[in-house]
């Protein structure tokens, strides 16, 4: 990973920040560099940190960087602003992960480049506790 | 426009053939092609190869095949469209002579999975997935089409067994196959006992890593006697993140550029014999035949289970072992695609054969639907 690529998706991958359409309020995560409107004018916009489990799977035949972490989940979340976004949940067994489930988002550890190379950290999301 | 017609096709055993290397299986492919046809002449060359930078360190595989195939000099490129990349690779051949811009065309795809681990073979897959937000979370491809099977069940009631059939009727196909990876019958109770890959998808339900090459030769349909006419081709996208989708169990790609085929070639699903579609997984190959429209949302994988795509059903589908039972080396399996289709469509399929086979439709996707090619080919 070089080091200007990871630098470049600080802000979404530490804090959620997407954009939103300055012209019809569409919103996006990632970013892009053009609206499904047509408008190319965007504002940040902090996604929600919550949402619920649509679908998931669970990993077990990792690509290489994550094989320390299977099994482990990866869930298509709609968040309570509407936005999807794909994500690692953690802090749950495979076993009790349900459709529907709430769920919120943290800052955890991602993967890294060997003994001396970048530490990844950005978003994972976690059961929320109700 | 010009038509064009397929005037030879070749291809090579798929398996794991450690001692070739991607060159020679290339070769033999576009070689058993020329040999097939009656054209001495190669115009332009394209080459379909999704993972060869990763796997194999190699790029420049355009002038490298042309030179592998005897024809130092002819224009070449490669076409690369994660795993679309061979269909999408026969979508620009079938441009090039409906223009004119060539007369003769060869298309090739090849793919040698075998030179690596199976999770560098994973991660290389993943390459045609969005790097900073989709292979960033750690998914596979196959994790991905997980997600879309565990919504699939969810949403219409379905039992993980029904899909999970997709795998026994593909392998049904492939008893007998000479150039299939997996040429035996695989039970249902073998598929759904078999280790979970990514949950509820299980090894069982899944292609291989396999090595394989395929061609064909396009040529104006003019002058191609005893040829197969391309009815139609087309391609189309949809977003690449599955989670931008609005909608993920509809694969708009799919859906697009099937529209844009059947309008072309002037034709509907009921108008087709003999099917090839995408089962990288079960749940793709389920998703695949419901937005070609053979089967309605939701009643895909029934559709399966009760019979309907057998080789005496309402569609014959995947009449070779489809991906998981001939196999599926990604930039050649478009083409293999093509290939057993004009087979058919020749009515040179032996034990495979489809009666009276005179309209066949290949489709490829990469990802779960990022990109989808479609081709009608017809027998005149």
């Amino acid at each position: 990973m070089s080091v200007p690529r990871y630098w470049r998706e600080e802000k979404p991958r530490y804090r959620l920040m997407g954009e939103e359409c300055v012209k019809c309020g569409a919103k996006y995560y990632p970013r892009t560099p053009i609206c499904s409107c047509g408008g190319a004018e965007f504002k940040p916009y902090k996604l929600a940190e919550t949402g619920k489990v649509k679908s998931w799977t669970v990993i077990r035949n990792a690509p290489i960087g994550y094989e320390r972490f299977t099994p482990y989940i990866v869930a298509l979340i709609e968040l309570d602003d509407g936005v999807q976004i794909l994500s690692q949940v953690v802090d749950v067994e495979p076993e009790a992960v349900k459709s529907g489930m709430r769920v919120e988002f943290t800052f955890r550890k991602v993967t890294e480049d060997g003994q001396a190379g970048l530490i990844q950290y950005g978003y994972k999301f976690r059961p929320m506790v109700e | 426009m010009r038509k064009v017609a397929i005037a030879g096709i070749g291809f090579t055993k798929i398996g794991e053939p450690w001692e070739r290397n991607i060159k020679e299986l290339f070769a033999e492919a576009a070689l058993n092609a020329m040999k097939d046809s009656t054209c001495n002449e190669i115009d332009q060359l394209y080459v379909a190869n999704m993972m060869g930078a990763h796997l194999q360190g190699q790029i420049g595989m355009g002038a490298m095949m042309a030179e592998a195939i005897g024809r130092p000099g002819i224009p070449a490129v490669r076409i690369e469209a994660g795993q679309a990349s061979g269909g999408v690779a026969f979508n620009e051949g079938v441009k090039a002579v409906a223009s004119g811009f060539s007369d003769w065309v060869l298309v090739g795809g090849v793919e040698k999975m075998s030179d690596l681990l199976p999770e560098a073979v994973t991660t290389a897959l993943t390459y045609a997935e969005d790097q900073e937000y989709t292979a960033y979370t750690g998914v596979t491809k196959i994790g991905l089409s997980a997600i879309l099977h565990r919504l699939y069940s969810h949403e219409y009631g379905v039992t993980p067994d029904e899909i999970g059939w997709f795998a026994v009727r593909s392998h049904d196909n492939a008893v007998g196959v000479s150039h299939a990876q997996y040429p035996f019958k695989l039970s249902i109770e073998r598929v759904m006992t078999s280790p979970m890959e990514a949950d509820p998808i299980r090894m069982m339900e899944c292609a291989a890593v396999a090595d394989g090459a395929a061609a064909v030769i396009l040529g104006p349909a003019d002058s191609v006697a005893n040829g197969i006419e391309v009815a139609a081709s087309s391609v189309a996208t949809d977003h690449l993140s599955l989670a931008s989708r609005k909608h993920p169990l509809t694969l708009e790609a799919v859906k697009k550029a099937a529209a844009k085929a059947y309008e072309i070639a002037k034709v509907n699903p009921k108008d087709i014999d003999v099917l090839e579609v995408n089962d990288d997984t079960t749940i793709d190959g389920v998703l695949s035949l419901e937005d070609l429209g053979f089967a309605e949302k939701g009643k895909g994988a029934k559709f399966v289970t009760q019979g309907y795509t057998t080789r005496t059903g309402e569609i014959p589908t995947n009449n070779f072992g489809g991906l998981k039972a001939r196999g599926n080396p990604i930039g050649a399996t478009g083409l293999y695609q093509i290939a057993e289709t004009v087979i058919q469509l020749r009515g040179k399929a032996g034990a495979n054969q489809v009666p009276n086979a005179k309209i066949g439709m290949a489709q490829s996707m990469a990802g779960v639907g990022s990109t989808c090619s479609v081709a009608i080919l017809r027998r005149v």
